[in-house]
């Protein structure tokens, strides 16, 4: 065993409707990939509408690098291309005919597989895109190979799913995807897990890679914090990262040879009537996930991945590439007399003007369970606070001034400021607690956007 | 309250872009999220968000002003009637203090909102921003740190000339590297020294007989001990600026703030770390009767507790880092104490070393995080030449 790694700064928010441990299926008519879960890509179409696909067949290919696949997770007819502003496409919709044919791509072992092999069939099967990297949380590339590779085995967001649960008998798949990607890059491998909640063997048994354990409050978790306190990423440098739960589906792939995009999410939030784990295919439409397992006559927010940094969508969207939970919170858009001045018992803050803050003080099992919607408590204004962003920023780095220079989109500043270690999902709970209501998720991905077009020149 | 809700309904429309009063629109904007929480949900990013918002963190300082501003006004009275008939206690001919008070101090309290306010909406609105909440606290320090007698139309020319130059002209609250009170102060202080310096100007309407000496001034003319007494001084029944003398009650604005965790503890403790650190090396190798008054003292006269718990403080204008708070905070601390001691001009050294140090923030803050920039290039460094020796 490995030794513990404590994440002293950081918050967990409790919220009401955690998914409790029961697994429902879950069958859906319409899948969709949507190419904007892909950071950077220009997809490029290799089928059109109303062709026919089988489960792990091309659907669309990167402009940039076609060997880079994107493949259906069902077998069906494409139903519809939709399109957004300059025509980018945002949607490709799929209607399963349920006949659970797959791609063929013939027999193998991965034992006998060269290098390359395994490599050309990841990249073949779309499941490459499974695999992202640092810097800039794109998808992996298979030319330049990393320093390390991480595999997030526990997720510390608020009601994140179980990975005990969710992973629960597919040991088998998780040492078939590490050893796949042992061969794909001969590098250390890390698997992260939690010091207090990872129990399952599944995990805590997996050979070929070291175990690193954490123990803190969000955003422990999140990758880049991960990586700062594993092997801290420097300019030049790349690190690849998988999701426990996509690693299942790779090494499905090399046991069963076909392409099963089949995942277990969590369906949660406040909103939900029966908070429960689904067993669905990535790319499964909203409607199909969630159902009538809702609170009636509430105006809702479909969210699908994590409340703090999941996309809003709609109930006809559809659950994005790399998700593993849909939240449900109720919308916010009521007016409040003279709100800024109550007490506050029940208003989730960080800060102690209200009540609720005092109690947020506490250690975490003596803390309040909040149900929060998604009213912004005021108006939008400069920043004036100082100091409360560095209470929930575990990175070594300023989070006001980096959010500063990416405002002013100064790169040198940036890159100084330690810009290739986070991604903006790090700075997910300062924007949650950030008086002057600013979007901070999005200044610093249009920030690494920048970096990401001006490197890639 | 549905029916407030429905009045502003009702006219909202003639605010809007197109309606007749669309250019009052950041003015019914302010007054309606003054009554109403705004309607506005999340649209990118987090999808829930703090309850905290910008007007309670201001209305929180004011009410950390508001003991001080209520003892203030009192001790104006008391200070008047003071000085005409010495052989007044305190608490004599209570009602008549604070009537006397209010009619000194709501004029400048006035003058200073309508002037400030006027011109924050103005801005607001040619910007097409909403009016940032910033001045509630600004437009009520600056009655606090000025003397009772001062005339309402420097007020106002000084208010105005701190708005727009210290603020607005920066790109408005947020942006402004000093502190806008203190401006308004060192404006009138140089502007009209007759206003703000003498042994005349601390008591309202004094009583020519009287000597109306602040404990300050009385050291700094070689006094061998202040004519007050330290309880007298720590209460705050002593002439001064109108909310600047009971370090009581500003020591119950500071348990609010820091209470609340508004304003921060770092800074308002290093500044009094500060003050006597420059103190005891007085104290030890002073020569003077200043020099020698235990180093405690220099909390109770003058403006350094204010200073400490209500201007340091400013988050806008004081250094943001951590590390940079407690030099900051420190060295105002320092610099208030070695003025009031060396400096032969002012008797009173916290202005101006809080709008020093105001300017120096930047740069502490510059070092700061030029550590943290340091220690990632290092890291790069060290593994560039890991990867050149593995080759």
């Amino acid at each position: 065993m490995s030794d513990v790694i404590t994440i002293k700064k950081g918050f967990d928010i409790k919220l009401s409707g955690k998914a409790e441990d029961k697994l429902l299926s879950c069958s859906g008519k319409n899948y969709a990939i949507k190419p904007s879960d892909f950071v950077g890509l220009n997809p490029k179409l290799l089928i059109q509408e109303g062709d026919r696909v089988k489960a792990g067949g091309k659907v669309f290919c990167s402009k940039k690098d076609e060997n880079l696949i994107f493949s259906s997770p069902v077998s069906g007819v494409v139903k519809s291309i939709n399109r957004g502003e300059k025509r980018f496409i945002e949607s490709i919709v799929i209607e399963d005919d349920l006949t659970n044919e797959y791609e063929d791509f013939g027999k193998f072992s991965l034992e006998n597989m060269q290098n390359e092999e395994v490599e050309n069939k990841l990249l073949q099967s779309g499941l490459w895109t499974l695999i992202r990297q640092r810097p800039f949380s794109t998808i992996a590339n298979y030319e330049k190979k990393p320093k390390c590779i991480i595999i997030s085995g526990f997720a510390s967001y608020p009601l994140a799913p179980d990975y005990n649960f969710t992973l629960k008998g597919r040991g088998e798949q998780l040492q078939k995807g590490v050893d796949a990607l042992k061969k794909v890059a001969d590098v250390p491998i890390y698997l992260c897990t939690d010091y207090e909640k990872t129990y399952c063997d599944e995990l805590l048994l997996l050979k070929n890679v070291e175990i690193k354990r954490f123990k803190g409050e969000h955003p422990y978790g999140n990758v880049s914090v991960l990586i700062s306190r594993i092997d801290p990423i420097n300019k030049g440098d790349i690190v690849w990262y998988v999701d426990a739960e996509d690693l299942a589906i790779i090494g499905d792939f090399f046991i069963t040879n076909r392409v099963d995009k089949q995942k277990v999410i969590a369906l949660c939030g406040a909103m939900v009537e029966k908070p429960c784990y689904l067993k669905v295919k990535v790319g499964a439409q909203i409607a199909d996930i969630v159902g009538d397992n809702i609170k009636k006559d509430k105006k809702i927010r479909y969210i699908s991945g994590n409340i703090l940094s999941g996309e809003k969508v709609d109930r006809d969207g559809f659950l994005g590439t790399y998700d593993n939970l849909v939240t449900l919170i109720e919308e916010g858009d009521y007016y409040e007399f003279l709100g800024w001045a109550l007490p506050g018992n029940n208003k989730f803050s960080l800060h102690r003007t209200f009540i609720s803050g005092f109690f947020n003080l506490l250690p975490k099992k003596y803390r309040k369970t909040y149900s929060v919607d998604t009213n912004l408590h005021g108006g939008k204004r400069a920043f004036v606070l100082t100091g409360d962003f560095e209470r929930v920023m575990p990175l070594d780095i300023y989070p006001l001034e980096l959010i500063k220079a990416c405002i002013i989109g100064d790169i040198d500043k940036m890159e100084e400021l330690g810009i290739y270690e986070v991604d903006s999902e790090d700075f997910a709970l300062c924007e949650v607690i950030d008086v002057s209501k600013t979007n901070i998720q999005q200044i610093v991905k249009d920030a690494l956007e920048q970096i990401r077009k001006e490197v890639e020149q | 309250m549905r029916f407030i809700r429905d009045f502003l309904d009702d006219i909202k429309p003639n605010f809007e872009k197109g309606g007749r009063f669309y250019w009052l629109h950041s003015t019914f904007d302010a007054f309606e999220s003054f009554a109403f929480v705004p309607n506005k949900t999340t649209s990118k990013g987090a999808h829930f968000r703090d309850a905290l918002d910008m007007k309670r963190t201001m209305i929180i300082v004011v009410l950390a002003l508001i003991p001080a501003l209520l003892f203030g006004i009192y001790n104006v009275g008391y200070q008047h009637f003071h000085s005409i008939d010495p052989t007044l206690a305190f608490f004599d001919n209570f009602w008549r203090n604070i009537g006397f008070g209010l009619i000194k101090v709501l004029p400048i309290i006035i003058v200073s909102y309508v002037v400030g306010l006027a011109i924050e909406f103005a801005f607001a609105q040619y910007r097409g921003h909403e009016v940032n909440e910033g001045f509630l606290v600004t437009g009520l320090l600056i009655p606090m740190i000025l003397p009772a007698d001062v005339p309402l139309w420097q007020v106002a020319l000084a208010t105005a000339f701190a708005v727009i130059i210290g603020k607005e002209v920066f790109g408005g609250t947020g942006m402004n590297f000093l502190n806008p009170a203190l401006l308004t102060r060192a404006f009138l202080f140089f502007a009209f020294p007759a206003s703000l310096s003498g042994d005349n100007v601390w008591i309202a309407q004094k009583a020519d007989a009287f000597s109306g000496a602040t404990p300050l001034a009385e050291m700094m003319t070689g006094a061998v001990e202040p004519s007050q007494s330290f309880l007298s001084m720590f209460l705050g029944t002593i002439p001064g600026s109108i909310g600047e003398t009971s370090i009581i009650a500003i020591l119950l604005g500071a348990i609010l703030l820091l209470f609340t965790g508004i304003a921060s503890w770092r800074i308002m403790l290093s500044v009094f770390l500060g003050g006597a650190f420059m103190g005891i090396i007085f104290n030890i190798f002073g020569s003077n009767s200043y020099s020698q008054l235990p180093f405690y003292y220099h909390f109770v006269m003058g403006g350094f507790a204010f200073g400490a718990v209500f201007m340091a403080t400013d988050p806008v204008t004081a250094a943001q880092t951590t590390k940079g708070k407690w030099i900051y905070g420190f060295l105002i601390g320092v610099m208030a104490v070695l003025i009031r001691l060396v400096n032969p001009a002012y008797p009173e050294g916290m202005m101006l070393s809080i709008l020093l140090m105001n300017v120096f923030a930047p740069l502490i803050d510059y070092y700061v995080v030029n550590a943290n920039i340091k220690r990632r290039m290092k890291r790069w460094k060290i593994k560039a030449v890991d990867n050149s020796i593995q080759k």
